[in-house]
């Protein structure tokens, strides 16, 4: 009787020990509030949400195996699925699948996959372990090395074109050599290089760029191209008001003015039915998922466990912030998903690996110590 | 960049990042608050008034389904349309104070109400759920009156199918009914969600299933300018939808009224094909339904009656019965023999009236045998001792090879249901069949003892009426096998421009000219002086043809005592026949469930249809049963 009461503990014991509650918690809030939404968003059948909360299913399985993986086993996987990841990208590069007239996924025969979801969660990887592996004799040349480590899988995905990605996968590089200490000169100097590159930058991007960054500057200009998602998406936000148009009573939603409303624009209409109340819920949620994971990465016991926790952490904001910014049109409208939010089981699925990697150096950190 | 190891320094460095970090977040969000702000407090009046502007709304104009007709213009489904009365259970309050109130106004009966509860469980969210169909002029102006007492009700024009043949070809035509979560996923997966806004029936079974994307045309929209309670104030800009293409079928409805009529109560399938191009005549399942019934959900009695029936009006036999081919299996054994060289047309047997195999005896239904018999007497008299040495001589595999070639054991791809989702395959018996079918290792083994009985269309044999039908056709036409389907022209409504579905030849056999002339001249033996005789006197036209008997029970030793049998257990009668043997236009298969011998109940129905396909003769009454042939011919 003892021995099975004793099993069941342990048993359930060994089911949460590498659960970070509060990250668990509000993933959670954050999940149930996109639950609703796409409900909202897609009313006229309940087939979605169905199929959102499965993919949330398989999402919360993964984080929990990822999870378990102590930090020294992650280290193990960052050079193989770099190169994976490198590898697959230049074969989108060469023989993958144009969809609307992007070439962003590769043909296994049986299924497609995106193999810029990989680089998501193995650039910040790759670099902290590189980091990490010379953190002893640390020279500017190894900064040098991580730019190109980060540039080459970014320029094959800006290339496709999917820039909202290349942004992400950017940013993930990008703040590991930030936290490795990049000098703050260099961060200077970089600023005033892009400020003066700008216009370089401005004739290298493609023409449908260009119109969205010249209709975020005046959305009227082309209010039935490129500027009718701005202009419905803000419409939808500022008709919200302070307290939002209740629950399924959103109507630029339900009368199907805002476009892409269960993927990328689902902040639109969230923001409609709920208001600055729901907004600032929502901001609030995000901050705390944030403080949480700085607060972990903070506390890492090692630069690779720091700086993975602290690039993934920043990668949430990148998500948010980028979604959120351009469906309230202060940004031009990347492809980027709002994170835990938006409908889509391969982004949600990749989220969940950052956050199984957050809870795994959190509880094996805790472990140590005991 | 020299204290870059300082293990201490390193941490604080790293924790003071993540502090600038966290600031950069919270000024991040502190933007994204203020424009928060800006559109929601400060602009909040301004984008108000632009959504509430902003009511512009696209209504869909549901097309036109396109209209069935038969191979001369008979109309087989078509709409029309008619009032009913809607509820939107979100927008009301109390559906059953609603319903009652309604009911003191128009006259709602006990099966509206059960139908209006299953729509609504199958229903998407949101949507209107007729509560009665057929609305009459003053039933429509008695609510008109009373309107204000029901928000949520109104009264809408609908087109509504009709099946105006009733019952006949039911099964080949098929039903629509309303779209269910499971119909939504298929509009789902094939991308046709924009164009099904607003429709709410779909093809369920059959030629409407198979063709719902032909039929149903594309969805118009209306823009209309709405005020904030929904109504519509003015239209702005109209697209009109584009009907649904019509279907011309190779079908003849007349031939396949007298077919079903010839059936009677009788279970059964027909198929009658058109051997030089695979177009179907006829499609005869029966019992058949009223696919009228499904069209404004059908009632629960009437789905329980039909799904409990015993005689399963359902199922349609055509496709998805499996039987014995039984006798009707000869031709096409004696066609492989002179294919493979195993015979020669002379080579005679001398049939005792048996065919011991290790200790197991295969019995001739004849006693003592039909003495020396050569290949044209075996096919005319319908000899089993030849074909179960046959049987012996060629082997499963050679058998097997040879059947599937004229299609046995494989879906036909006829144009019914979702792909060919909705046909089954059958049993093409061979010991590939036998280790997938069976599990256990012992099971899985072929015995050559098996082999045997395969040779006269027994054993583990099934096949489908339409396949034996294809088969027959194929024969026919000399070995060219066409793909049969029920559609000859797929028809634009609007311009009336023909888009014919052409032949597909599957393959040609290659078979020998010699070699099918053995065949035909002893097919053409059978109907003039073999089993078939007696349901063939008289044709002023060449028949080639073959009786068939199916087992359904075995029996040990026994004699076959029809009267003495229960009738479910009773043996299926088979016919397949094809004229004029010169140049075939039609080719069939015929089979009756317990219907005994061959030549008996199936063989007077192949003559019927033979009698009106080629001469426009009319059957005097239903082809009945010919009694008298039973003691005649039951050496099959």
């Amino acid at each position: 009787m003892i021995d099975v009461v004793a099993t069941f503990k342990r048993g359930m014991r060994e089911l949460i020990v590498h659960i970070d509650f509060p990250l668990l918690l509000i993933t959670a809030a954050i999940m149930g509030v996109g639950l609703a939404t796409v409900y909202s968003a897609t009313y006229d059948s309940t087939h979605r949400m169905m199929s959102q909360a499965a993919n949330m299913g398989i999402a919360l399985v993964v984080m929990w195996f990822v999870a378990r993986l102590p930090p020294q086993k992650l280290m193990g996987f960052a050079i193989p699925l770099y190169i994976v990841g490198l590898l697959l990208l230049i074969a989108v590069f060469l023989f993958g699948i144009k969809v609307n007239g992007a070439r962003r996924w590769l043909s296994l025969g049986f299924t497609r996959i995106q193999p810029s979801e990989i680089m998501k969660i193995a650039m910040p990887l790759m670099l902290a372990w590189y980091f990490h592996k010379y953190e002893a004799t640390l020279r500017a040349r190894h900064f040098i090395v991580a730019a190109l480590l980060l540039l080459i899988p970014f320029a094959l995905i800006a290339k496709q074109p999917d820039l909202g990605t290349a942004l992400l996968v950017g940013g993930a590089g990008f703040f590991v050599i930030f936290f490795a200490g990049l000098p703050w000169k260099v961060i200077v100097g970089l600023i005033a290089a892009g400020a003066a590159a700008a216009p370089l930058l401005w004739g290298m991007m493609h023409d449908y760029q260009k119109k969205r960054i010249l209709t975020l500057i005046d959305p009227t200009t082309d209010p039935l191209g490129a500027g009718y998602h701005i202009i419905q998406a803000t419409i939808a936000i500022g008709s919200g008001g302070s307290f939002g148009k209740g629950f399924l009573h959103g109507t630029q939603t339900h009368l199907e003015f805002i476009p892409e409303k269960h993927t990328d624009f689902i902040f639109a209409v969230y923001s409609e039915e709920w208001g600055l109340l729901g907004n600032g819920l929502l901001v609030f949620l995000y901050t705390l998922l944030i403080g949480r994971g700085m607060m972990i990465a903070a506390a890492a016991p090692t630069k690779f466990t720091r700086l993975l926790a602290g690039a993934i952490t920043l990668g949430f904001f990148t998500y948010a912030f980028i979604n959120m910014g351009m469906v309230s049109g202060i940004l031009p409208v990347v492809g980027v998903p709002l994170p835990f939010m938006s409908y889509g089981g391969t982004a949600l699925v990749t989220l969940f690996v950052g956050i199984g990697i957050l809870m795994s150096i959190q509880t094996h950190r805790m472990l140590v110590k005991k | 960049m020299g204290d870059f190891h300082n293990a201490d320094s390193d941490l604080d460095r790293f924790r003071f990042r993540i502090a600038i970090a966290a600031l950069l977040v919270l000024l991040a969000f502190g933007v994204l608050l203020g424009r928060f702000v800006w559109l929601q407090v400060i602009q909040h009046d301004f984008y108000r008034t632009r959504a509430e502007d902003n009511r512009i709304a696209l209504i869909p104009i549901v097309p036109n389904r396109g209209v069935i007709t038969d191979r001369n213009g008979v109309i087989l489904a078509r709409n029309y349309s008619a009032f009913t009365l809607e509820i939107t259970p979100s927008q009301v309050d109390s559906l059953e104070t609603t319903i009652d109130g309604l009911a003191e106004v128009i006259d709602i009966q006990p099966k509206d109400r059960k139908r209006f509860k299953r729509l609504m469980d199958e229903a998407k969210n949101f949507e209107s759920i007729p509560i009665r169909t057929r609305l009459s002029d003053t039933e429509v102006a008695a609510f008109a009156a009373q309107r204000y007492r029901f928000p949520g009700v109104e009264v809408k024009a609908r087109l509504f199918r009709q099946y105006p043949q009733g019952t006949i070809a039911s099964h080949a035509i098929g039903y629509i009914g309303r779209i269910t979560e499971r119909d939504q996923k298929w509009i789902e997966d094939v991308e046709q969600t924009a164009n099904y806004k607003g429709t709410d029936h779909i093809g369920k079974i059959g030629l409407e299933q198979h063709y719902e994307f032909e039929l149903h045309g594309q969805t118009g929209y209306e823009e209309v300018e709405i005020d904030a309670g929904g109504r519509a104030l003015r239209s702005l800009k109209r697209i009109p939808p584009v009907s649904g293409n019509n279907l011309q079928l190779t079908l003849d409805a007349r031939l396949q009224e007298i077919t079903e009529q010839a059936f009677g109560d009788r279970k059964g399938a027909l198929v009658a094909i058109e051997p030089s191009t695979g177009g179907i005549l006829a499609l005869v399942s029966n019992p058949t339904f009223d696919p009228n019934l499904f069209v404004d959900g059908i009632t629960p009695e009437n789905w329980k009656e039909l799904n409990e029936h015993p005689d399963k009006p359902m199922i349609n036999r055509t496709i998805n019965g499996a039987y014995p081919p039984g006798s009707t299996f000869k031709p096409f054994m004696a066609l492989a023999a002179l294919e493979t060289g195993k015979r020669t047309p002379n080579q005679a047997i001398a049939d005792p009236g048996y065919f011991n195999f290790g200790n197991h005896q295969f019995r001739d239904d004849k006693k003592g045998g039909h003495g020396s018999v050569d290949m044209y007497k075996s096919i005319v008299h319908s000899c089993d001792t030849y074909y179960y040495m046959l049987a012996n001589d060629m082997g499963i595999d050679s058998i097997a090879k040879f059947m599937a070639g004229l299609g046995f054991g494989q879906k036909t791809g006829i144009d019914i249901g979702k792909d060919d989702s909705g046909e089954s395959k059958g049993v093409l018996p061979s010991p590939e069949w036998k280790k997938q079918r069976f599990k256990k290792p012992e099971q899985q083994k072929w015995y050559a003892g098996e082999t045997i009985s395969i040779g006269i269309g027994q054993g583990y044999n099934a096949y489908t009426p339409i396949q034996l039908a294809q088969a027959t056709a194929t024969l026919a036409n000399n070995g060219v096998m066409f793909r049969p389907h029920l559609v000859r022209n797929i028809v634009d409504a609007k311009t009336g421009e023909e888009r014919p579905v052409e032949p597909q030849p599957i393959r040609d056999l290659g078979l020998k000219a010699k070699n099918l002339e053995v065949i035909h001249r002893a097919m053409v033996g059978v109907t003039k002086e073999g089993t078939g005789t007696r349901a063939f006197a008289g044709a002023p036209y060449t028949v080639g043809g073959k009786t068939g008997t199916a087992q359904v029970f075995s029996l040990k030793g026994a004699d076959y005592k029809a009267g003495a049998i229960k009738k479910e257990l009773r043996d299926h009668a088979l016919f397949i026949a094809y004229a004029p043997v010169e140049n075939p236009v039609i080719a069939l298969a015929v089979l009756v469930e317990n219907g005994g011998f061959g030549a008996q109940s199936a063989a007077p129905i192949a003559r019927m249809v033979l009698d009106y396909y080629l001469l426009g003769k009319l059957p005097a009454g239903a082809a009945r049963e010919d009694a008298t042939a039973v003691e005649d011919d039951h050496e099959e």
